[in-house]
């Protein structure tokens, strides 16, 4: 190999790997626009012309529910996670990080092993338990848990986050006869501020995403997810109805490629971080 | 998709004996520590502790959500070990798929990050870039998008049939369905490879200068200082990995159809446990199923930590 070659090889790769990593995406993209007769018959990408009517069938939704409402009843649960993850996990992670007190290290370790546990292990009592509180069909088993900090990851997160912040401020917040609420709220959720947003966007993403729990618990159509409606949507038609699917997903993955493009360096970085930080 | 750190968390520093009066006075500023854990506290044992103490009673229950359960000892148990072919598939299907797919995706991350790594100028466009499918490819609709790829008449069967190899719907061939779930796995390379691009630009440049100068090659170098020192990296990586890929649910149901086809080639384990529970309601069984996989992953973890004594190195713990 040659210098000339050495140099370029790299960037070669690269870009030829980016075009497979990417072909998926151009594919939903090309035929979310593609005519009916087009779906199967023409390998093409991108179609002759574009069907934009597989988008206005897609708006109309799915069992009589708009896609207006689908996309808001999912925004609804995302944000409800978004506020439940980021309150409790950062009032959790304050106490773990900063103050002492008896069974802290039992306490910790037991977080620390919920990292590891599979959910279904919990799935069906607390299934049991959302029925007798006649919460089936409801929002909250997907919201309430957030507000209890049932996901480690984020408290583990977040503990590593203020741990690595100094302490002076917090001490002379202290000397100045501040109590622990006055510096939690003042002092130390300020500085955590890029933690509470890396939790914030992945627990936006990954609640967007989310099919399973949606799955069990929820049953009326009007009260269904732009996830679940996407799902009802293939059972119910047909590969001729292949447009206005893509259509359909497409609109469902746009908020998560918003969220992607605004907050890439949160995200790139806090997945780097996280992994790393002792 | 979650990252845990690859080093245990800091211990606490030992402290000196304390006077009486500051131990008084630590005694007294524990309830706000209490206030503070209130929420975590009541989730922990209400979703956490108390619902894994009943899986673990209803296991040995018959139980179908709407009559109180009927003890059976451990009959579930010994139908699913001896009597439940369709249990033992979806092992097989879910072992299969973590054995190649961990790998693979690990592999794949690895080769990126290193890519990356000597790229210079683009490098942050392309970690990015990498970094997307991995948001995407938990979603329903990428799902959908890999089961129609790989359909009859989609993009895979026709180029591969354009160069002579016909393999028509993977989608609908029991022998390769599943491969259609490992490929979109694979696909999501990108998390692990933040992680791996992270980790070797905290090797410190002067190792691989000092190699360079015993007359290491670029191989040598690989084989000296790479692995080692981001052995901690690729471990956390594999155990993680492994957790959740035990854990894939939405591809499964999704190319399937929700039913794990064609000929349950792709019964994923939790998909065979939805059914089980959701579907056919027998939810003592589904705990049952749910506690095989928690001792299970917690047996593979256990050994992994073990095995790792001898191929994880951490410079920090060097002449020790």
């Amino acid at each position: 190999m040659n210098l000339t070659t050495r140099r370029w090889m790299p960037h070669t790769i690269a870009v030829v790997g980016l075009l497979v990593l990417l072909y998926p995406l151009a594919w939903l993209l090309g035929t979310s626009l593609k005519p009916a007769d087009e779906v199967v018959t023409s390998l093409d990408l991108w179609p002759s012309h574009l069907e934009w009517s597989n988008y206005t069938t897609a708006l109309d939704g799915v069992s009589g529910v708009p896609v207006t409402r689908l996309l808001w009843n999912s925004l609804l649960i995302a944000g409800g996670a978004v506020v439940g993850n980021v309150v409790s996990c950062s009032l959790a992670a304050y106490a773990f990080a900063r103050l002492r007190f008896r069974m802290r290290k039992v306490m910790f370790a037991f977080m620390v092993a919920t990292l590891m546990l599979p959910h279904h292990v919990v799935l069906i009592p607390q299934y049991i338990i959302f029925n007798r509180l006649g919460m089936v069909d409801t929002y909250w088993p997907l919201i309430l848990p957030k507000f209890l900090a049932t996901e480690a990851f984020f408290v583990f997160l977040i503990v590593q986050f203020m741990r690595n912040l100094p302490r002076e401020l917090e001490e002379s917040a202290r000397i100045d006869g501040c109590g622990a609420f006055r510096t939690y709220w003042s002092i130390t959720l300020p500085l955590s501020r890029p933690s509470l947003i890396t939790t914030a966007i992945f627990t936006f993403i990954w609640t967007w995403n989310d099919f399973f729990t949606q799955l069990i618990y929820l049953f009326a159509p009007e009260k269904f997810t732009i996830t679940l409606a996407l799902r009802s949507f293939v059972d119910q038609s047909s590969i001729s109805a292949y447009g206005p699917m893509f259509a359909m997903s497409v609109i469902s993955v746009l908020p998560i490629v918003l969220f992607f493009f605004v907050f890439q360096r949160y995200l790139v970085q806090g997945m780097a971080t996280s992994g790393l930080k002792g | 998709m979650s990252t845990v750190s690859t080093r245990a968390p800091a211990p606490d520093r030992p402290s000196p004996p304390e006077p009486p009066a500051t131990r008084r006075r630590r005694r007294e500023q524990q309830w706000p520590a209490y206030v503070f854990l209130t929420p975590w506290m009541l989730g922990a044992a209400v979703l956490t502790l108390v619902p894994m103490a009943v899986s673990l009673y209803l296991s040995f229950t018959d139980y179908n959500l709407f009559d109180p359960p009927h003890w059976v000892g451990l009959r579930n148990y010994t139908e699913m070990l001896t009597e439940d072919p369709r249990f033992w598939r979806s092992v097989g299907t879910t072992l299969l798929y973590v054995v190649i797919a961990v790998p693979l995706k690990l592999g794949l991350a690895l080769g990126a990050a290193m890519l990356l790594r000597n790229l210079g100028r683009g490098r942050a466009f392309y970690r990015s870039a990498f970094y997307a499918p991995s948001l995407l490819g938990a979603s329903m609709s990428i799902a959908l998008v890999w089961r129609a790829l790989f359909n009859d008449g989609g993009t895979v069967s026709e180029v591969l049939g354009s160069i002579g190899i016909n393999t028509g719907s993977w989608v609908g061939d029991p022998d390769l369905a599943v491969y259609v779930v490992v490929l979109l796995t694979v696909w999501q390379f990108g998390a692990p490879m933040v992680i791996f691009l992270a980790g070797l630009q905290q090797i410190s440049p002067e190792l691989y200068e000092a190699a360079a100068l015993d007359g290491a090659g670029r191989w040598r170098q690989f084989v000296s200082v790479t692995v080692p020192m981001l052995s901690p990296v690729v471990f956390f990586n594999l155990v993680l990995e492994m957790i959740q890929s035990f854990q894939v649910f939405t591809p499964a149901f999704a190319v399937s159809g929700g039913e794990g086809g064609p000929a349950d080639s792709t019964m994923f384990y939790t998909l065979y446990l939805y059914e089980r529970g959701f579907t056919a309601s027998h939810m003592g069984y589904a705990a049952a199923m749910a506690w095989l996989l928690l001792i299970a992953i917690g047996v593979i973890t256990l050994i992994l930590f073990r095995t790792s004594r001898s191929w994880v190195f951490y410079a920090d713990e060097e002449g020790r």
